[in-house]
């Protein structure tokens, strides 16, 4: 084709740009959105790239990396063991029943070799932690059970791939001086592979331990962000390319080495570098995979490329679902935990990889598996979407006729809550103690349940959605209260609550200063920051502490958020209009210096005179 | 009729199982030159603004303290009004004359009838003698302390007899935006519920 490289990004890039949002203004999600983008630049419709298409997946599958050295980052070894049931429960039995399944598939009923159908079957065990991730953040549902238990079995996989690539190998049966053509130390490795793999993690470790600590913090002394960043980078892409080169997934690497950091101070700062990369990276991967798909082959013999998409997701399906059921899950939980991880992900793409190269099987059978695990990819989206859309509302609309003690459905309340956590329940119970009762919104379903049996009125969704709105009666309420916990989501609420329903107040929870400040530029009239009010009663215990009287202190502490609420508005108008998602640390050391002057203002004109007698004493 | 403006200031913890005082807001609230402040409604906490409240004070040619009559004093927050308002070198004190010259008065509702506000009574002082503590508040600041209205049995009043009290208290803010008022003449009557609408015109204006 001879397209060059900014041609290709420009194609890649401006399809995302355009489909991505779109997908989005249509509750189908952005994975979607990516792959649909891709399938239209892709060789079978537009024909803007060609075969590149691949050559772009190998490039960003460092998305892939990127994402499992965050996901390591996460994970300290604390919330680890704290999810070690699921992790271990949950991810070994899928792994476990998934796999067995499709070795009986492939072995018995299509013949494979032995050896062969184990590595299939692992293989197609894998779901993809890409798509279900976002699909958890984006639909906010990373807190239900669902969404947790997802992510450990995916948590699973990812560190299984690591024996799995290792045994695949092994299960080759292919001379080893044929395998490959490196020499001198690198044909020694490729030889000792289990010996490699173990020496390998150990460096990792060890680096991870007693090296990226201290050159980080080298590293942050210069205080030039764009060094740190690049030195994340540097160490994101040092620790594949050492995995590469012993013969190992990058990705597992990469993970290894987050967790590793998990613990080091700088977490936060590798984590607000690295996001952006992924972000676009694995974009770009999503794309790719959706402009990869090689409709030729479909259209060939579409009836057993279906054929096989269907009984690969309908096995997987099973297990899923019948895991989730000895987990205990509700049945809407059962549901979406099963069509989160029906499809085979990117992690197969490699592993596939791995067995075509050792010719375990041949080309057309590559190519098939191929279009099928990208095929599922497509599928799970979709069904999701649809089980969001149908099934879940119908179920939960019958369900509801059933529940005791039930809200008035009919009726409808003055105030609604969107968000049920910590601090929305509180709210809510405060309310009701008072005689109150309000339309709750929350996307837990578990939660929902519950609070059903309690006689809460409750819908269960995405609280950003019209028709979710609509339902729990904001034309006729008074008020709407957003207690949600991802400030994002608050600002996309305050928004459209503002178009839709300009005759609701307002009264919305703002996690600290800077959420408080898009808030206000929203329009919002309420605002209530979590922490201030925790933190200057703290205050006023530790002045008492130190001998001070509390009453003094009590004063001097409401004095203080009056005064800091002023200060919040006053800052908010002069605040340097940065409209980039990205405050650079200047910029808030900057607002934390305008603060402070204003602190200083306020104690210097501030003379304390409350039952002071000694002016009196002094005149009189 | 007149340009002078008053300040009523109304303290009451549990305002919403108050009906006569509702009763006795609603013939004042409306009122020409009247600013009527809820202060427990703006100050639940107690963290009284205090230069807000001097500001208005300095606005106004009269106040009201409006509150009822729990334990023979003023609710805590009119008490804290007191403490943190009317400040030293502000109100009081060798160079605090900022209201000097303002009039004030205490409209207050009283469980006990007239009766037992008396030396014999199971009250043994009258409302007068309990309101001393305001009386010299006000001279402290140079202020002229008005006869107090008193709405006295507040507890057991029929409707009507709150509708005749919700009458006079208009009455008497009326009468008392008058400018040609003898003040110093008013000032000897013990309480307001003692002369009515006819004698305010006859007895207590200015002859010119």
């Amino acid at each position: 084709m001879g397209a060059s490289v900014l041609q290709n990004a420009m194609i890649f890039l401006g399809a995302a740009l355009i489909f991505v949002p779109i997908a989005k203004k249509l509750g189908i999600g952005s994975v979607l959105g990516y792959i649909i983008a891709g399938i239209v630049i892709g060789p079978f419709v537009f024909g803007f790239i060609g075969n590149e298409g691949e050559d772009i997946m190998h490039a960003a599958e460092f998305g892939v990396v990127m994402m499992l050295f965050l996901i390591g980052l996460e994970l300290n070894p604390e919330s680890f063991w704290r999810m070690r049931r699921r992790i271990l429960g949950m991810g070994g039995l899928q792994m476990l029943l998934t796999a067995l399944l499709f070795f009986g598939l492939f072995y018995y009923l299509q013949s494979y070799a032995f050896n062969t159908a184990i590595a299939l079957a692992l293989t197609f065990a894998m779901s993809s932690t890409a798509i279900v991730l976002q699909t958890l953040k984006e639909k906010n549902l990373d807190k239900t059970h669902a969404g947790k238990s997802s992510f450990a079995v995916l948590l699973f996989q990812d560190i299984a791939v690591i024996p799995i690539l290792a045994i695949i190998p092994l299960l080759a049966d292919v001379p080893k001086n044929q395998l490959n053509s490196r020499s001198g130390i690198l044909g020694m490795i490729d030889q000792y592979p289990t010996i490699t793999i173990l020496v390998a993690v150990l460096i990792i470790v060890f680096l991870g331990k007693y090296v990226f600590s201290p050159f980080l913090h080298w590293i942050a002394k210069v205080h030039m962000r764009e060094l740190f960043t690049a030195s994340a980078l540097f160490l994101v892409i040092g620790v594949s390319w050492l995995m590469q080169l012993a013969g190992i997934s990058a990705a597992l690497g990469a993970f290894l080495a987050g967790v590793l950091m998990a613990n080091s101070a700088f977490r936060h700062e590798l984590e607000s570098n690295l996001e952006p990369f992924k972000g676009i990276l694995l974009g770009l991967f999503f794309t790719a995979v959706g402009s990869t798909i090689n409709f030729g082959l479909i259209v060939h013999q579409p009836l057993q490329i279906i054929q096989t998409v269907l009984l690969f997701m309908l096995i997987k399906s099973v297990v899923l679902f019948v895991v989730a059921a000895l987990f205990k899950h509700e049945l809407q939980q059962k549901i979406m935990f099963t069509l989160l991880l029906s499809q085979v992900g990117e992690f197969a793409f490699i592993l596939l990889g791995s067995i075509g190269t050792l010719n375990m099987i041949n080309k057309p059978e590559l190519d098939l598996y191929m279009a099928v695990i990208t095929i599922s990819m497509i599928v799970s989206p979709i069904l999701l979407f649809l089980d969001e859309k149908w099934f879940s509302g119908v179920w939960y609309k019958k369900r509801k006729g059933n529940v005791e003690y039930q809200a008035d459905i009919q009726g409808h309340n003055d105030i609604i809550i969107a968000g049920f956590g910590h601090f929305g329940s509180t709210l809510g119970r405060f309310l009701r103690a008072n005689g109150i009762e309000a339309t709750i919104l929350d996307n837990n379903s578990d939660q929902v349940l519950l609070l059903r049996k309690m006689g809460f009125k409750v819908f269960y969704g995405d609280v950003t959605r019209m028709d979710i709105l609509e339902a729990a009666g904001a034309a006729k309420a008074k008020i709407l209260v957003s207690a949600l916990d991802v400030p994002d989501k608050n600002i996309e609420l305050s928004e459209l609550v503002a178009k839709h329903y300009p005759h609701l107040k307002l009264f919305f929870r703002a996690k600290n200063r800077v959420d408080a400040y898009e808030l206000i530029d929203q329009g919002v009239e309420n605002i209530y920051r979590e922490s201030i009010h925790a933190s200057v009663y703290m205050g006023v215990d530790i002045l008492s502490e130190l001998g001070f009287r509390k009453y003094t202190s009590l004063r001097k502490a409401n004095e203080f958020i009056a005064h800091d609420n002023t200060a919040l508005y006053k800052l908010a108008k002069h605040r340097h209009n940065s409209d980039s998602y990205v405050q650079s640390v200047k910029e808030e050391i900057a607002q934390q210096e305008k603060l402070l002057a204003e602190d200083k203002r306020f104690v210097e004109h501030k003379p304390d005179g409350a039952w002071d007698k000694s002016k009196i004493i002094a005149n009189d | 009729m007149s340009n002078k403006k008053l300040l009523i200031l109304f303290f009451h913890p549990r305002f919403e199982d108050s009906r006569v005082n509702a009763k006795l807001i609603e013939g004042v609230q409306q009122l020409n030159g009247v600013t009527f402040r809820d202060m427990y409604e703006l100050y639940p906490d107690f963290n009284i603004n205090i230069k807000a409240e001097q500001a208005l004070l300095l606005e106004h040619d009269m106040i009201i303290w409006h509150h009822p009559f729990y334990w023979y004093n003023c609710p805590p927050l009119m008490k804290q009004w007191l403490d943190l308002v009317l400040e030293y070198g502000w109100a009081y004190g060798s160079n605090g004359k900022m209201l000097a010259g303002k009039w004030v008065m205490n409209v207050i509702t009283s469980g006990g009838n007239f009766n037992v506000y008396q030396p014999e009574g199971k009250n043994k002082f009258t409302h007068r003698q309990f309101l001393n503590s305001f009386e010299q508040t006000a001279n402290l600041c140079q202020m002229v302390y008005l006869p107090p209205f008193i709405v006295p049995g507040a507890n057991r009043l029929l409707d009507k007899d709150i509708e005749e009290y919700m009458i006079q208290y208009a009455q008497i803010v009326h009468f008392l935006m008058n400018e040609s008022i003898d003040v110093e003449k008013l000032s000897t009557v013990e309480h307001f519920n003692q002369i009515n609408a006819a004698q305010w015109e006859h007895q207590f204006y200015k002859t010119p």
